[in-house]
């Protein structure tokens, strides 16, 4: 029996598919870890960072502290990255809604927040530059809304009232969820069930959704690693860090 | 010989005045130059507006109620993502105005304001609350055939400047030896000439600039700086490699304390009430004290230890 935070991994992992030579960058346990299992395994021309200033050009361990430094990337390259768009970030999410606007930023008014969360951050640069695909550990209805309170990712709609160019270069690969992987691979571009995990329904799924997704025929399951991508898991995460992400 | 500019953390906040903008460099919990703010936080000085990409910083004037305006993309301690004080006065409404920005258009500010442009344009923000929030960001248009419409980001100009990098001569030629300069060259070249202070870790001979570091490292010259602070351990609790590393416990002791005013009160009696000299003794007696307790918890699972293998 696969472990759910393996088939999350390999799902963060396929989101850089076919990137090729860009920086994948991951925001937490395990979207780095699935950009650096890409990088060990099927997208070996990508650029990952050790999460401080530099480029790792060996497999680090999460948290690990051997590195083969390739490269400088302090935050002014990141953002000179950012706009040159050779970067697909994955970021977290406290709110999401149908057409892939996000909200980091906080809950509730912003003039007097329910909730103080990060702020915006790189959200309003990354969404319009380059892909960005998101992790959310615990897909629940509260966080898988109608209307996010506050946009600090751009969604399909709101990009599609800009210009050509952004049109052009705003890309939501997909959304990894303790239950599924989505995308909004649409005519119109609303969240799509891409495939739910092993043992969860597209009925369960649904449930733990405000709106309403769109949910293909025939759903398949999220696939698990092959025997060398757990290894690579394994090496990359050798405490375990990823159990505690999802469970 | 080039201008002596060292001055104390004090004579730098005695120059500035009520509703002056400030930019305070470093990023989240690195490398902040937390000496002078504990300097602000002893000062007077109120109704400031701060412009910072916000960690301790922010949530130490927030909680002292000095900021009436905060341009900020971000405010974070890095390892504890949300900043307890921080979060008490926006739930609060107790910040006048946040000016909320995208990470890459505060540094556009920074940038426009340091070149003596009126704006920058950007598609960072264009679509996202940020234009939502801040009905005052106009757009632009490209008079190139492309004709597309850009956020234009206003320029920031700073009445006084605050940063802490590793080395600097006695004039202001200054140096970062860690992993990132962040933004903080930009904080300085964005502010009006008079109030620049630079703090670091040590103040050496212009000679030996480069003994520490190549000359990559020389970002800012003395024409950004109008005082030099000599200041050890000035970043503390926030990093600042390679000199030391961020000081994880005692900022989780700093963050418990901030969740709750009377932890607050008791914590700000110990840490902030005095001089900079009296912080930094009070926190090598906190800092003992954890390195003591924490080698009786050893002693003790050793003692349990050995009297289970006795048993």
């Amino acid at each position: 029996m696969t472990a759910l935070a393996d088939i999350v991994v390999i799902a963060a992992a396929e989101a850089f598919r076919g990137d090729g030579e860009i920086f994948a960058s991951g925001m937490g346990t395990i979207p780095m870890l699935g950009a650096r299992t890409a990088r060990s395994t099927f997208e070996p021309d990508l650029l990952v960072s050790d999460g401080e200033a530099f480029f790792v050009g060996n497999e680090l361990p999460i948290g690990g502290s051997d590195k083969l430094v390739e490269g400088w990337i302090p935050f002014r390259s990141v953002f000179d990255t950012v706009w040159g768009g050779r970067r697909h970030v994955m970021m977290g999410a406290s709110q999401i809604d149908r057409f892939g606007n996000t909200n980091i930023a906080n809950i509730g008014p912003f003039a007097r927040p329910k909730a103080q969360l990060l702020g915006v951050r790189g959200g309003p640069g990354n969404t319009i530059n380059h892909a960005t695909s998101f992790f959310i550990p615990k897909h629940t209805d509260k966080v898988f809304v109608e209307t996010v309170d506050m946009v600090s990712g751009l969604g399909y709609d709101r990009a599609g009232t800009l210009g050509e160019w952004v049109r052009r270069n705003h890309r939501l690969p997909r959304v990894i969820t303790n239950l599924a992987v989505l995308d909004f691979q649409t005519p119109d571009h609303s969240m799509r069930l891409a495939s739910v995990h092993p043992g969860v329904t597209a009925a369960d799924v649904q449930a733990a959704t405000s709106f309403e997704l769109v949910i293909p025929g025939d759903v398949p399951v999220s696939r698990g690693p092959t025997d060398s991508e757990l290894a690579a898991i394994e090496r990359l995460d050798p405490r375990g860090l990823r159990h505690r992400e999802v469970s | 010989m080039s201008r002596d500019k060292r001055i104390t953390e004090d004579d730098a906040v005695a120059s500035l005045s009520d509703g002056m903008t400030i930019g305070i460099g470093g990023w989240g919990s690195r490398r902040k130059p937390m000496s002078l703010v504990r300097a602000l936080l002893r000062s007077p000085l109120r109704n400031l507006t701060i412009v910072s990409y916000g960690g301790p910083d922010v949530g130490l004037l927030a909680a002292a109620g000095k900021i009436r305006k905060i341009v900020y993309g971000f405010v974070s301690l890095d390892s504890i993502p949300l900043e307890p004080h921080w979060r008490a006065a926006r739930q609060a409404g107790a910040i006048a105005e946040p000016v909320e920005y995208d990470e890459g258009m505060l540094q556009w500010a920074l940038y426009a304001g340091s070149l003596r442009l009126p704006f920058l344009p950007t598609r960072a923000g264009l679509g996202s609350a940020v234009v939502d929030v801040n009905p005052t960001l106009k757009t632009v248009r490209s008079p190139y055939a492309d004709g597309e419409e850009l956020l234009a980001v206003p320029a920031i100009r700073l009445d006084a400047a605050f940063v802490h990098l590793n080395r600097s001569d006695a004039s202001g030629n200054a140096q970062f030896l860690g992993p990132d300069l962040y933004f903080d060259d930009l904080f300085l070249a964005a502010c009006e000439p008079g109030h620049r202070y630079v703090s670091c870790e040590r103040v050496v001979a212009t000679q030996d600039l480069l003994k520490e570091g190549s000359f990559h490292t020389l970002k800012v010259n003395r024409s950004m700086v109008d005082g030099v602070i000599e200041a050890p351990n000035g970043a503390h609790f926030t990093t600042c490699e390679p000199d030391y590393g961020r000081d994880e416990a005692f900022q989780k002791a700093y963050a418990t304390a901030a969740a709750n005013p009377d932890d607050w009160r008791v914590f700000s009696e110990r840490f902030l009430a005095g001089s900079e000299a009296d912080y930094q003794a009070a926190v090598a007696t906190w800092q003992a004290a954890v390195a003591t307790s924490s080698a009786a918890v050893e002693t003790s699972k050793a003692a349990v230890a050995t009297s289970k293998k006795e048993s």
